[in-house]
């Protein structure tokens, strides 16, 4: 299937903690008020491993991977 | 019934319904069931699955709740999910500055029940839901009124009715649904759409009251009769409510295509509200030259929203309008997305110190931060509307934002304009 692969965040169960952040810098970075604000683009093929990471070690269980089509 | 209803179209455009023209929706007295009955006849039943769909796509008819997404397309989603769909009539007007749905239900009722019957027979749904407000007299009446129509067995699925509390979000299709499945009326988060996986899990077909009269006209009288009225790109009549600068609130039935300035009186105004409190100033003298239409409004960044238009008079001051309106958008967050729980008031606080008087430098360059900041984040649009609300403020009070921090204020009524619930922020949990 012809896609991308995108992170999600359930804005109702984040939290702010953050740890997506750390984990992936070059995807994620953290507003004001310490809620992610996530790229509006493709996670590299690079950064796959790291993204699973943020997902599962997301405390809030907000994070996801999305696998979008075109 | 069909099929006669078609044929006197053909031979007599202009009166296919005997409806005055351009009053479609709204009689100028409530009616009785008989005298709907005698008006209208009986719901229109197409007898078959899907059967109204095609109908609805060839007469256009989009959503009125404000998103003005074709019905057609959404009846197609409900259908090609599987499963037993449920239909809702959403007459949950949280807008403080809109009325139209109030007043249809009051005047109307049953033409938003004869649409409920049919779109529940469009989609082969066995339970309906009415989701408004509990608004003393208005909501006795239509528990009688559902009454009668089981009586007379005018309608074949049952409607159960679900009461929304007083909030500005209650409407939001999502919290909707979670108010139905009986838990607090909140926005969820949710990547599937409700026509898909709705109340329960089912397809869910949620339609505003307004847009639900307006499929039991088209399957009586037909797409052509409905496109009559209106524009090409968006046909029908629709309904608006209208604040004058001089006065009083009416709701009004007009086409899409009419002058903004027949509907308003735009030379009495320094700027007109479109769309409600999601919605976007524009400066009189631009509101004066469009008509009133999404096509028309697109290329201003505004949208007909719920059909709210506002003209603020010159007396008042644009800045403090939009500084109690953001305080109360802030406070009707329903605090469960960080972007919006620490935006919001932020953004509402800044708007106040703008509204006094005295130096804006620091508060102008949060707002210049926080403009694009909050868009997309929150599991609802409430971020969004509320921030294209202040941007276009920003632009069309500019003037008077330079005159503030000089100390000087053009407003000379300070009496609030724009309609705001008289009681004070409910409490947190105050949600069902």
């Amino acid at each position: 299937m012809n896609g991308t692969t995108r992170l999600r965040v359930d804005p109702t169960r984040c939290t702010g903690h953050g740890c997506c952040a750390e984990l992936l810098a070059e995807h994620i970075s953290l507003d004001e008020w310490g809620y992610p604000v996530i790229a509006e683009a493709d996670i590299p093929a690079v950064l796959l491993r790291d993204a699973k990471r943020a997902v599962a070690d997301c405390p809030a269980l907000a994070l996801r991977l999305s696998r979008e089509a075109y | 019934m069909a099929t006669m209803t078609a044929q006197a179209q053909v031979s007599h455009p202009g009166s296919a319904s005997g409806l005055a023209p351009g009053r479609r929706l709204l009689p100028p007295a409530g009616l009785t069931l008989d005298q709907h009955l005698v008006l209208h006849g009986p719901p229109a039943y197409r007898g078959r699955l899907g059967a109204l769909v095609d109908e609805l796509r060839a007469a256009g008819l989009t959503g009125r709740g404000g998103a003005a997404f074709p019905v057609h397309r959404k009846m197609s989603a409900v259908l090609s999910a599987g499963g037993r769909p449920v239909v809702a009539a959403n007459g949950a007007e949280g807008e403080p500055a809109a009325h139209k749905d109030k007043t249809l239900l009051a005047l109307a009722p049953h033409l938003v029940l004869d649409g409920l019957q049919l779109a529940a027979e469009a989609v082969g749904a066995r339970d309906a839901y009415l989701y408004i407000h509990r608004a003393g007299r208005v909501s006795q009446y239509l528990d009688a009124v559902l009454a009668q129509r089981h009586a007379a067995q005018v309608d074949r699925v049952p409607v159960s009715v679900v009461y929304a509390p007083p909030r500005f979000l209650a409407g939001q299709e999502s919290a909707l649904v979670h108010r139905i499945e009986g838990g607090p009326a909140v926005p969820r988060y949710a990547p599937r759409l409700v026509a898909e996986c709705g109340i329960a899990g089912a397809p869910t077909l949620v339609q505003n009251v307004e847009t639900l009269a307006h499929i039991a006209l088209i399957a009586r009288y037909g797409a052509p009769w409905f496109r009559e009225a209106g524009t090409p790109e968006e046909p029908g009549t629709m309904l608006a409510t209208i604040y004058p600068a001089s006065g009083k609130a009416r709701v009004v039935e007009t086409a899409p295509g009419t002058p903004i300035s027949a509907l308003l009186d735009v030379q009495a105004a320094q700027a007109v509200l479109v769309g409600g409190y999601h919605g976007t100033w524009l400066p009189a003298a631009r509101a004066a030259q469009l008509r009133l239409s999404n096509t028309a409004l697109r290329p201003e960044g505004a949208a007909l929203g719920a059909g709210v238009l506002a003209a603020l008079p010159y007396d008042r001051c644009g800045v403090r309008e939009t500084a109690r309106v953001l305080r109360y958008l802030a406070d009707e967050s329903a605090g469960q997305c960080g972007p919006c729980l620490n935006g919001l008031p932020r953004v509402a606080d800044t708007w106040a110190t703008l509204a006094g008087a005295g130096p804006h430098r620091a508060a102008r360059a949060n707002l210049e931060r926080w403009a694009h900041l909050l868009d997309g984040r929150g599991a609802c649009h409430h971020p969004d509307g509320s921030m294209r609300f202040a941007r276009s403020a920003f632009t069309v009070f500019g003037d008077d934002l330079r005159h503030h921090e000089r100390g000087y204020c053009s407003g000379t009524n300070s009496a609030p304009f724009l309609p705001l619930p008289a009681h004070a922020p409910l409490a947190d949990e105050d949600w069902s």
